[in-house]
């Protein structure tokens, strides 16, 4: 009970995040053609906001499948950086261990990036909750979306900042809590230079992997300093 | 339905089967060892912080810097954010004031 309250908490962050974004999903998907059992099944087996979203009009326009493929590799290679942190850890779950692995979002990479655990707070089953309910959430609020089929009685337009608002604080508290500061200013310099150099739609992938290449050459002076991390465990 | 169900069924099976391969290759990769690399570990701590402001940036991919509003809705949304977790340390109060203050701005100021 006190695990499940307090994997609630940490939810509460995302939770606007996932029910506007679901919902618009839903619409859109439904408004495309697709039932209820199709946005239901997209969230549950895919459960990746932005790429659903883009799935859809390559739906309507009948895009060939390898379109598909491409498209969601490359939105959602990121990922392949979020499980970086998390190997050891994963693996010690048992059957939990691929459920962790296929639900790792950007809302739940970012919850495990930031919580803290108390003591009298079971660290395996508290993951595994934040994991399982907001994986419900997102398949609901989908559910929702397409049933209700139509804009939302009232004007929601900006809500889907609070993904935003909440990714900033993460890197607020990185930036305080990171034995060094190197990794936090690497990220900024990697979204400047390659925004600016290849676009808003292509920066992604090549920023994450110099921030990465960066990181690595800066080991000597980033990794020292990182040994002071508050909560270490939390992310490595 | 605007294509066949069969292709829709496959289509669908094609985003869920690459977001799978996409979130599990880490563990593919590095699973396996019974040690974790010294390298793969020094990453795992280091790299959320470049990638959650990376994450930051791509979220806000879209705002056009050389044109009115600038992005200012954003960028002071995120500054509001950035000062209110600074001094108060208060996740849900951050979200919430920074999301409001975005979207009275998105009303008022910067109407889109």
């Amino acid at each position: 009970m006190k695990t499940l309250l307090y994997a609630l908490k940490q939810i509460l962050p995302v939770f606007f995040t996932y029910v506007f974004v679901g919902i618009a999903f839903g619409i859109l998907i439904h408004e495309a053609g697709y039932s209820l059992p199709w946005a239901l099944a997209a969230s549950f087996f895919i459960y990746a906001g932005s790429m659903q979203i883009v799935m859809v009009p390559l739906l309507i326009t009948g895009a060939p499948l390898y379109m598909f493929a491409v498209m969601t590799f490359f939105i959602n290679a990121r990922h392949i950086f979020y499980g970086l942190g998390f190997i050891e850890k994963f693996q010690k779950m048992g059957w939990k261990y691929p459920y962790m692995v296929l639900t790792l979002t950007d809302e739940v990479y970012s919850i495990f990036c930031s919580a803290e655990y108390p003591e009298s707070i079971e660290e395996e089953r508290a993951n595994f909750l934040i994991a399982l309910i907001c994986h419900i959430i997102w398949v609901l609020s989908t559910g929702a979306g397409a049933l209700l089929g139509q804009t939302l009685p009232f004007d929601s337009s900006g809500i889907e900042f609070s993904a935003v608002a909440f990714f900033t604080t993460v890197c607020v508290n990185h930036w305080r809590q990171m034995g060094s500061r190197i990794p936090s200013l690497i990220g900024v310099a990697c979204v400047l230079v390659f925004s600016t150099l290849l676009g808003a739609d292509r920066f992604l992938l090549p920023a994450l992997i110099t921030s990465a290449i960066l990181l690595l050459f800066f080991r000597p002076m980033a990794g020292l300093q990182t040994g002071g991390i508050k909560n270490a465990d939390t992310c490595d | 339905m605007p294509i066949p169900v069969i292709d829709s069924v496959l289509a669908i099976c094609v985003v869920a089967l690459m977001t799978w391969f996409t979130r599990s290759a880490p563990y593919l990769l590095f699973g396996g060892e019974k040690e974790l690399p010294g390298t793969v570990r020094y990453l795992g701590t280091v790299l959320p912080a470049s990638i959650m402001v990376i994450l930051v940036g791509y979220c806000l991919r879209d705002i056009d810097l050389t044109a009115f509003p600038f992005g200012l809705a954003e960028i002071l949304s995120v500054a509001v954010v950035i000062v209110l977790q600074w001094f108060g340390k208060n996740t849900i109060l951050s979200i919430l004031l920074g999301t409001a203050c975005y979207m009275i701005l998105l009303r008022t100021v910067f109407p889109a």
